[in-house]
């Protein structure tokens, strides 16, 4: 192996440090648009005016509503690329399994996020065709009543339970995902470093919560 | 003394270019005071009164500060316990009768050479890209002439202490050199003298680690848990910041200075 460092050098997306700065930059802006979103469904527990009159203001300019979805796409587009890339090199990295394996601190969310990733993958697209193109919701009312269109999904309790379901990877994945986020953009300081953990899960798990509660209180028939 | 048997799973390969399988053996007589090299001696002696070759495995020191030992115990780098060599990993760990898997550290930067023994340049051509200080030799420089705040001295030694064992790329998931990595980065860096090369350091060692096919970091924390100096993963934390600037104030050779 005679390659040297010059050639590759200074070429931010082609070292594995580069590629993980794009998916904790990508991945925070995704977590700030669940944090908005989440307070967005939420007001769906005081009425279907208000959650309506919501959805309205939402598409009241057709520039914003697209700039902020194609920033959307292009961040779950690099998020992914990126995670795919590096899944890629790190397979190469060791082709041959250890035949018995420990996990001395491992957490399970820090293990399978390649896993919760592909399922949050497959949810969004069904999620888009659920609640905003309607072509997997069985009678999708695409005049803008989203109160209707919610309750309507949610009182089937299949669909509730893989909202939920689905909900509880999105927490696992940030559990993990929010950590690593400060790590790989080297956020790091001994004031808050112990605390990051921990803080990571109880923002993770609370943001997931706060998505569960909508489709369980839907079939629990708080809303109505 | 407690002396009991263990049954060992040791993986025995003759070159980088043999498959390599898992043979068994027995440790019937371990002393509880032996360390688990001892252990292995004593098996190797019993291979060659045999006519057998002994199992390979790399050591000099043994007394956890050299770097040289290593191979997995049951899954764990260095054994089941935290902060320690497999050198200085003591048998009274251990109970009579059990079963222990050895095997070397897979990575595919660190080719097989020989049972339990790994070649681990790619960690010294990580060093040669960048891990130094550049310094015009001549008479030594008063003691005190460069100022070195304490809580600084004491984190760059913490990161010094690496001794390049490669347990951390061994356990990490990803087979990558982030924690040896950073820990050398992070050693100069946090000293006035390695400021001038800083970015450089940064960019250059961290291409290197991926040139010689090391993974990514992502954050698991195995290798700090079987780091036998327990470097902890704020340094790659670290490491990671000073390639962000590094990227930031790249410039081109030729505009970092004229001739003057
Ligand atoms: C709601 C959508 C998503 C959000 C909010 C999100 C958020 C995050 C965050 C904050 C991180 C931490 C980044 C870092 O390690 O620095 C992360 C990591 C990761 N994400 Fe996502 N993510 C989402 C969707 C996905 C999807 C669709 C995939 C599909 C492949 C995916 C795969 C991964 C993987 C593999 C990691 C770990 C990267 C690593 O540890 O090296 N994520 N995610
Ligand atoms: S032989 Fe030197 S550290 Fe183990």
């Amino acid at each position: 192996m005679s390659a040297t460092a010059s050639d590759t050098g200074g070429k931010f997306y082609g070292s594995t440090i580069g590629k993980k700065i794009v998916m904790a930059v990508t991945g925070a802006f995704l977590v700030l648009f669940l944090v908005g979103h989440v307070a967005g469904n939420l007001q769906i527990l005081s009425g279907k005016e208000k959650i309506n009159h919501y959805a309205e203001l939402l598409h009241s300019s057709a520039g914003l509503l697209w700039g902020f979805r194609l920033a959307l796409i292009a961040s779950v587009v690099l998020h992914v690329k990126a995670a795919l890339e590096l899944y890629t090199l790190k397979n190469a990295a060791r082709p041959i399994a250890y035949a018995k394996k420990a996990h001395r601190v491992a957490t399970l969310a820090s293990r399978f996020m390649i896993w919760s990733g592909y399922v949050l993958g497959a949810f969004l697209v069904f999620h888009i065709l659920h609640f905003t193109t309607g072509q997997a919701h069985p009678s999708f009312d695409a005049h803008g009543d989203v109160f209707r269109n919610v309750t309507t999904a949610f009182q089937n309790p299949a669909v509730a339970a893989l909202y939920v379901v689905c909900m509880g990877l999105v927490g696992l994945h940030l559990s993990h995902g929010l950590f690593s986020f400060t790590q790989s953009l080297g956020l790091s300081h001994p004031s808050y470093s112990a605390r990051a953990k921990t803080l990571a899960k109880v923002v993770a798990f609370a943001v997931a919560a706060a998505f569960a509660a909508v489709p369980i209180a839907v079939l629990a028939g708080f809303v109505k | 003394m407690r002396t009991f048997a263990l049954t060992l799973h040791v993986w025995r390969q003759k070159s980088a270019k043999d498959g390599g399988r898992f043979a068994e053996y027995k440790a019937p007589n371990v002393s509880e005071h032996m360390s688990f090299l001892e252990m292995l001696d004593v098996v190797n002696q019993d291979l060659i009164a045999k006519g057998d070759d002994p199992i390979a495995f790399d050591h000099d020191c043994r007394e956890g500060i050299c770097g040289m030992c290593g191979f997995m115990v049951n899954g764990s780098a260095h054994g089941p316990h935290r902060g320690t060599t497999v050198c200085q990993l003591h048998m009274r760990h251990f109970q009579d009768g059990e079963e222990l898997w050895l095997e070397p550290w897979r990575s595919a930067a660190f080719p097989i050479v020989k049972d339990l023994a790994v070649d681990r340049s790619a960690l010294d051509r990580i060093i040669a890209a960048g891990g130094f200080i550049s310094v015009p030799t001549g008479s030594a420089v008063d003691g005190n002439a460069t100022p070195v705040p304490k809580v600084d001295a004491e984190l760059s030694m913490d990161a010094a202490a690496c001794i390049g064992c490669g347990a951390c790329v061994a356990m990490c998931p990803n087979a990558s050199a982030a924690l040896f990595t950073s820990a050398k980065i992070g050693h100069l860096g946090l000293l006035p003298q390695g400021q001038p090369e800083r970015h450089d350091r940064a960019l250059k060692m961290v291409a290197q680690a991926n040139v010689e096919g090391f993974g990514h970091c992502t954050s698991v924390g195995e290798c700090e848990a079987v780091c036998p100096k327990q470097i902890p993963i704020t340094f790659i934390a670290r490491m990671n910041r000073d390639f962000l600037d590094a990227v930031i104030h790249e410039r081109p050779q030729s505009d970092r200075g004229g001739s003057g």
